[in-house]
């Protein structure tokens, strides 16, 4: 899978984004960024100036302003096409998982008929046989298969895909692997996940985000105001007696306007679509990202999410008249070919008895019983014992009679208590119980904890009865949880926390979570999951973590920590400017005011052109922190304010000094001014 | 800067800070439509009757379009009224020294300068104005457009504290309410007060007194002087509502330099007083309302903060002295004196014009024409960052407010959340109408000044050449559309086109303000109020006061940055640096 | 459009009442509690002698010979015209402002007998804000106290303690600035005439 991360400035990205940027100076694709535009628009008429020049500004001077605007606008579209260059490189790679496969299409007659997989439509039926590719999307209507998705998921061990339940959904471009499936194809051909991902990520069809929308008017808002502090100023110089040049006006005005944030948003908003990417998650829109930063509840499954999916062996009970070491031995062998986590945890346990460890190759004669679906029993053949353990009703049927009662008060006790007990037995008789617990995910606490500092509360559903889940929720360090919980109860809860003004998210897969899924502010869907899961989310996550929400919500927030970063930066920027431009405006007609010019620059033209010039750098020297998300601490509302504030605003007060400085003392080394 | 203003600073501050929470609790009750106030007694039934002859009821609230309408025609109607006065005063009573009707242009743009709450004066008063155009046709307003504001504030204070609502109370129940109840009463004491302290009340033609020493003038033109007419009138309660209600128009040309306005020390530290406290107590208010006490008191330092920092520019500027003065042999020490009165000296002078622009006010005691270019420079400023330091009664918390606002919009998204103020999630419709009441005003300024400076009708009524004439200029168009009203009074407005011109810059000013700030209290009484928590922006402490000032500074100051160079600014050195005299 | 002229009629209404309430009943309740408890002052603190009107305590006037105190330049009319208050309103860099300083500087000097280069208070050559101001500093009286009492012949020991008898210290003892009022004290030396 593509999640890698790349180098910033891969230069298979870098080359066409070169190009797109100076594609992109089309002014009507240029319009959507207003401040890019009116830059733009000063770039152009400087550019005029050049030709119809009157008066006595040096030529040499105003190219060199005429061609640092052409830049700064080039450096903002650069940053925008890098975005997207490395969003497409991203969908490419999921995209190349889809070879040019052919599929058995059924006929509505029953013929079956060899297709390329391009030609497939909704709702047609494919059979997929073992070692095939699935061509398209789709939800298994009959049949059960093991299925590769490594080449989505990057997770190398096969699983299981049935029809019916939450488990029923296949991805184009994953693997059966064995046994034969009936598939129904749930996407047209350009309207998969992937594909909507993927438009996500390309320009044309992006949508703003609501935060981006709003941002956008405010840097509009800020760009005429400067727009009428620039015309006036052309007057009330006339009034002093001097006549301002077009080209330092322009320049003056570019300086003003917010460049830095408005020539880097949608690279940002792009780059944030990206990381998640990068995480296994495609999101269905730029606006649930964004949700995600807004998220302060998130209701979480305890299965799965809080702890481990599988449960771990913690006790053998042995049945009246075995010994600890019989079952546990038992226990073992049934278990030394089941490679699911539970297996190996009852080896592990075993090994805890005193039992060493026994691998499979020393047992040549032993014939084992791998777990299948439909059996739902693990076991092995050995010296004529047939020993297998099981879900007891499955156990139950295979010895075909009732437990003892002693096995049968032991399996109420575990089942009481939220744990699940295994049956072994050895023939007929049942040597014991192994009692399944669940186990809570390491460092889980940590990170509710660190949530809580930063005003997130997290809610943990289950359907065991109270008690498990009160210890449980304890355990894990939850803030609140819902015991007992039927699918309709967590519609209920999200209707209610968003009643009190809250933002929920949660991740699901089965069918009875979509309309809850649909609900929640952001919902994730497990890849697993079914199609109406899949389809009520929107977000889809690749790997089916349901911890994964925690890492979205990072996300989220690390964007629109981004945005705000950089737009206070490129306020900032702007006193700085002025204490290099204003002065150098006045001085000729004002000598008197040079105390002002406390950067010591130079000339009059190298202080314009010098602020100019770090007004375009400083876009290129942020494009690598617009792509990348600026650190994300996850830290109280306060603290990062602080933070923020001290690095980007204070920061955007003094770099620019610096910076300008810097510029001016190089501008006339070698002597361009 | 001496002891002695260090200590009349504390005083004024200290007692502003022990007064906030007192009012502040007080208004609650008025501005709540059921409010209990220990005033009922008295006023209910006036209040009663008033809602009966106006047939309304006081339950009745309004969305925010027809809170608009309301106050728009009620604003339309009683500037007509007041037009109207101005120019039949001569058919009307009180006027003992016959003055004829007040000239079209001038009586359109004092009607408009008063309904806007400027209080512009291109009148001088006790050579234009009779006591019913003072008493009626004037004062009506200092009630009333002081009342609109306070009412556009709390709609806008209803607005973030209501939880998805469709109204944001009754333009007329406020009107009533905050005219009865909080003006009228307190304007009783305080002018109770003045007339101790010498602030004449009276109805009797003006006073002639017979010279001490008759003698013989020789500047502007030779004139024998025997007599002094001593202008009277009812000045008092013009006086009190004038400062309480941030109106600033004075009653005489002098303005509260005039000493029957502003007789003593004492009623000016009052006045001064007075002009915050009602913007004060509406940071408590706004606390209480957010059920935030502490974001009020967050608000209310960063206010105090700004106002503090002006001062001492302000005041360090002026106790400095004109340098030019220096040389022909004027005591430095006196400091710059001209335009100043000997029983303010520079510590209440500066004081004063700092509060009087801060706030909407726009009296003054002392003339900013004649202040030292810095000195001059910060009133001028305060005014052009939308006089939000405690500000015009009301105008200045809901201006304040649309800064908090841009401030949350701005940082607020560094904290990784969709910006929140106090629950209300600023969204693009916010941040537009919070843009736009910003835009506005740049565009009223800088539009007209521009325009002005480079017209004759501009020029003409210079006082001043040079800088300072810019500086003129600049200031007149900034505090019409600021509604502030002071001036540098130099420039010679009463003409038609800067009569004209200046009301509008007061009306967009006003109106243009007003309409946008309703409709964000609309839009944010609609959303739903968020739970706070640890993940909130905090709208409290040191951090968010710093980050408030530093938006106010960055985002107001930066739009006047060039032309307060080409002004005040290149004045400044030109003084200090140069022999350049204009 | 219904709606309109139900709120024009509100807003009329609305303008007729609270006029009466807050423009006549509001300043007559004031006037009546000022001429009850401070009728001096409300009338205006005006000074009489032999029943004439003289002037007020409040209002500056102008004085011009050599056996009086001077009050400071004034810019109302053509100076202490109580009927049209104002400053100069020109700025630290008015030519008019520098010239006319400088002569006033140099006639201060002049009448009172002081030093070419010694200092001028500020107060005596600069214009009040409203032009009637009242009041000179204390070192303005002072310095001008040898004059008047060698025009009027009297010991310059008896004017300054005329000067501490009218100077007036800060109100409450902290507010405004140490003055003397002109014309009280103009007053009061004619009365020991």
């Amino acid at each position: 899978m593509a999640a890698k991360a790349r180098s910033l400035f891969d230069t298979a990205i870098m080359l066409p984004a070169v190009v797109d940027s100076f594609r992109k100076l089309n002014p009507f694709s240029m319009l959507k960024n207003p401040v890019m535009f009116v830059t733009e628009v000063g770039a152009g008429i400087t550019t005029a100036v050049l030709f119809i020049r009157s008066g006595d500004e040096p030529v040499g001077f105003i190219l060199q302003i005429a061609l640092w605007l052409w830049f700064t606008v080039l450096f903002a579209n650069f940053a925008e096409a890098m975005a997207e260059g490395r969003g497409k490189a991203q969908a490419n790679e999921l995209r190349k998982t889809r070879t040019k496969t052919l599929a058995n299409r059924i006929h509505e007659n029953g013929d079956i008929e060899q297709v390329p997989a391009d030609q497939l439509r909704k709702n047609n039926m494919v059979i997929i046989s073992a070692g095939e590719v699935i061509p398209a999307d789709g939800e298994i209507i009959e049949g059960v298969a093991t299925v590769d998705e490594s080449a989505i998921t990057g997770e190398s061990a096969p699983v299981i895909r049935e029809a019916g339940g939450d488990r029923s959904a296949v991805t184009g471009g994953t693997r059966v692997l064995s046994d034969r499936i009936k598939v129904v194809v749930t996407a047209n051909p350009g309207e998969s996940f992937l594909d909507r991902m993927i438009n996500l990520v390309e320009g044309a069809k992006r949508q703003k985000t609501p935060n981006e929308i709003a941002l956008t008017i405010l840097l509009s808002a800020l760009t005429i105001i400067f727009l009428v502090v620039i015309m006036s100023l052309k007057f009330f110089g006339l009034y002093s007696g001097m006549s301002f040049s077009i080209t330092v006006l322009v320049a003056l005005l570019v300086c003003l306007i917010p460049t830095t944030i408005g020539g880097l948003l949608s690279a940002i908003g792009i780059a944030g679509i990206d990381r998640l990417v990068q995480k296994n998650v495609l999101a269905m829109s730029g606006r649930a990202v964004e949700a995600a930063g807004d998220v302060d509840v998130l209701l979480l499954d305890k299965t799965g999410t809080i702890t481990l999916g599988d449960r771990q062996a913690t006790e053998f009970i042995p049945a009246e008249g075995v010994t600890m070491q019989e079952l546990a031995s038992a226990a073992q062998l049934a278990s030394l070919a089941d490679e699911t986590p539970e297996g190996r945890s009852i080896v592990v346990l075993a090994k805890q008895h005193g039992l060493r460890g026994r691998p499979i190759a020393e047992l040549p004669h032993a014939q084992f019983q791998p777990f299948t679906a439909q059996t739902r029993m693990s076991g092995v053949d050995i010296d004529g014992r047939k020993i297998r353990k099981g879900a007891a009703s499955a156990v139950c049927d295979f010895i075909g009679k009732a437990f003892p009662l002693d096995v049968q008060g032991a399996l109420n006790r575990i089942s009481q208590s939220g744990g699940t007990p295994l049956v072994v037995v050895d023939g007929e008789k049942a040597l014991g119980v192994i009692h399944l617990k669940d186990i809570v995910k390491g460092g889980l606490k940590d990170r509710f904890d660190r949530f809580r500092a930063m005003g997130i509360k997290t809610v943990m559903i289950t359907g065991d009865n109270r008690l498990t889940a009160a210890a449980i929720a304890a355990e894990a360090g939850v803030d609140d949880f819902v015991a007992e919980a039927k699918p309709e109860d967590k519609l209920a809860l999200i209707r209610r926390e968003q009643a009190e003004g809250h933002l929920v998210a949660m991740t699901g897969d089965g069918t009875n979570d979509a309309p809850a899924l649909a609900q929640s502010d952001v919902g994730v869907a497990m890849n697993t999951g079914t199609q109406a899961a899949k389809e009520a989310g929107n977000m889809v996550d690749l790997d089916s973590n349901p911890t994964k929400l925690l890492e979205i919500v990072e996300i989220g927030k690390q964007m629109l920590i981004t945005r705000g970063a950089l737009t206070t930066f490129s306020i900032a920027n702007d006193v700085a400017k002025y204490f290099a431009i204003i002065p150098a405006m006045l001085i000729g007609v004002f000598p008197v005011i040079a105390p002002l010019n406390i950067m010591g620059l130079q000339s009059a033209s190298s202080a314009v052109l010098s602020a100019v010039i770090f007004n375009a750098l400083i876009i290129i020297a942020l494009i690598p922190l617009a792509l990348r998300g600026v650190q994300f601490r996850p830290v109280g509302a306060v603290v990062m304010l602080r933070r923020n504030l001290l690095i980007y605003g204070l920061g955007g007060l003094v770099v620019p000094f610096a910076g300008i400085k810097i510029i001016d003392i190089l501008v006339n080394a070698f002597h361009f001014v | 800067m001496d002891m002695y203003g260090w200590i009349q600073l504390a005083l004024f501050a200290g007692l502003l800070l022990a007064l906030t929470k007192p009012l502040g609790v007080y208004l609650a009750s008025v501005l709540d439509a059921g409010g209990k106030t220990f005033l009922d007694p008295v006023l209910q039934p006036c209040e009663k009757l008033l809602y009966r002859l106006f047939s309304i009821k006081s339950q009745d609230e309004q969305n925010w379009q027809q809170y608009a309408v309301s106050l728009s025609v009620f604003s339309l109607v009683s500037l007509l009224f007041s037009y109207a006065v101005l120019r039949l005063q001569h058919v009307l009573p009180l006027n003992p020294q016959g003055f004829g009707p007040v000239s079209p242009d001038l009586a359109f743009n004092t009607a408009v300068s008063f309904t806007t709450n400027t209080n512009w004066q291109s009148y001088g008063g006790e050579s234009t104005l009779s006591y019913f155009s003072q008493m009626v046709g004037l004062t009506l307003h200092n009630f009333v457009s002081a009342a609109a504001g306070i009412a556009v504030a709390t709609a806008l204070v209803r607005g973030l504290s209501r939880h998805s609502a469709r109204t944001i109370g009754c333009f007329w129940v406020d009107l009533v309410r905050i005219n009865l109840y909080l003006l009228l009463p307190l304007s009783l004491i305080l002018a109770v007060f003045l007339v101790s302290q010498g602030v004449v009340q009276n109805f009797k033609p003006y006073a002639a007194a017979k010279l001490l020493e008759p003698h013989t003038a020789v500047a502007p033109a030779i004139t024998n002087i025997a007599t002094q007419t001593i202008a009277q009138g009812p000045m008092a309660s013009q006086v009190a509502i004038k400062m309480l209600g941030t109106n600033g128009g004075g009653f005489m040309n002098a303005n509260a330099a005039h000493p029957y306005e502003n007789p003593t020390p004492l009623a000016n530290f009052l006045q001064m007083l007075a002009i915050f406290l009602i913007p004060s107590s509406l940071t408590y208010y706004l606390g209480r309302m957010v059920k935030n006490q502490r974001h009020g008191w967050a608000v209310w330092a960063a206010m105090l903060l700004l106002f503090l920092a002006g001062l001492t520019v302000c005041w360090q500027a002026e106790s400095a002295g004109n340098p030019r003065m220096h040389a022909l042999g004027v005591n430095p020490l006196g400091g710059n004196m001209e335009g100043k009165e000997v029983r303010f000296g520079i510590f209440n002078s500066a004081l004063f014009a700092t509060v009087t622009t801060d706030a909407s006010c726009g009296a003054v005691n002392a003339m900013h024409d004649s202040f030292t270019p810095l000195g001059g420079l910060i009133p001028l400023l305060n005014i052009q960052l939308g006089e939000v330091v405690f500000g015009g009664v009301g105008a200045g918390l809901y201006g304040m407010l649309v800064f908090v606002v841009l401030t949350v919009f701005l940082a607020g998204l560094m904290v990784g959340r969709t910006p929140e103020y106090v629950g209300k999630k600023i969204e693009a419709y916010d941040v537009k109408m919070s843009a736009l009441a910003i835009l506005i005003l740049i565009l009223s300024i800088l539009g007209f000044t521009a325009w002005a400076v480079v017209s004759n009708w501009g020029l003409a009524g210079l006082n001043n050449q040079g800088p300072h004439g810019l500086s003129e200029i600049i200031y007149a168009y900034s505090s019409a559309t600021g509604n502030n009203g002071s001036a540098f009074a130099g420039l010679t407005t009463n003409t038609p086109w800067l009569n004209t011109t200046l009301a509008f810059a007061m009306l967009f000013g006003r109106f243009f303000m007003i309409v946008p700030i309703l409709a964000l209290a609309g839009n944010l009484a609609k959303k739903k109020l968020l739970p706070q928590s640890e993940g909130s922006f905090p709208v409290t402490g040191l951090t968010f006061v710093v980050l408030l000032v530093g938006t106010i500074l960055i985002v107001g100051a930066l739009t006047f940055v060039p032309v307060l160079s080409l002004g005040p600014v290149v004045e400044h050195f030109l003084m200090t640096k140069s022999a350049v005299v204009f | 459009m219904k709606d309109i002229i139900k709120e024009l009629r509100t807003a009329g209404l609305a303008t007729f009442f609270l006029a009466i309430i807050l423009c006549c009943l509001y300043p007559l309740c004031v006037w009546g509690l000022g001429q009850l408890l401070y009728p001096h002052q409300a009338d205006g603190s005006l000074l009489t002698e032999a029943g004439a009107v003289v002037g007020s305590s409040l209002i500056g006037q102008g004085f011009i010979g050599q056996e009086y105190f001077h009050p400071r330049p004034s810019a109302a009319g053509a100076g202490y015209d109580a009927a049209a208050s104002g400053g100069s309103n020109l700025g630290p860099l008015s030519k008019k402002l520098l010239d006319m300083a400088a002569q006033r500087v140099a006639a201060y000097r002049h009448e009172n007998g002081l030093a070419r280069d010694a200092l001028v208070p500020a107060d005596a050559v600069t214009a009040s804000g409203s032009g009637l101001d009242p009041h000179i500093s204390l070192q303005n009286a002072l310095l001008q106290a040898p004059r008047i009492a060698q025009a009027r012949n009297i010991s310059l020991e008896s004017v300054r303690k005329k000067i501490q008898e009218h100077s007036e210290g800060r109100d409450l003892l902290v507010f405004g600035e140490p003055r003397v009022n002109v014309l009280m004290l103009n007053m009061s030396l004619n009365r020991t005439r």
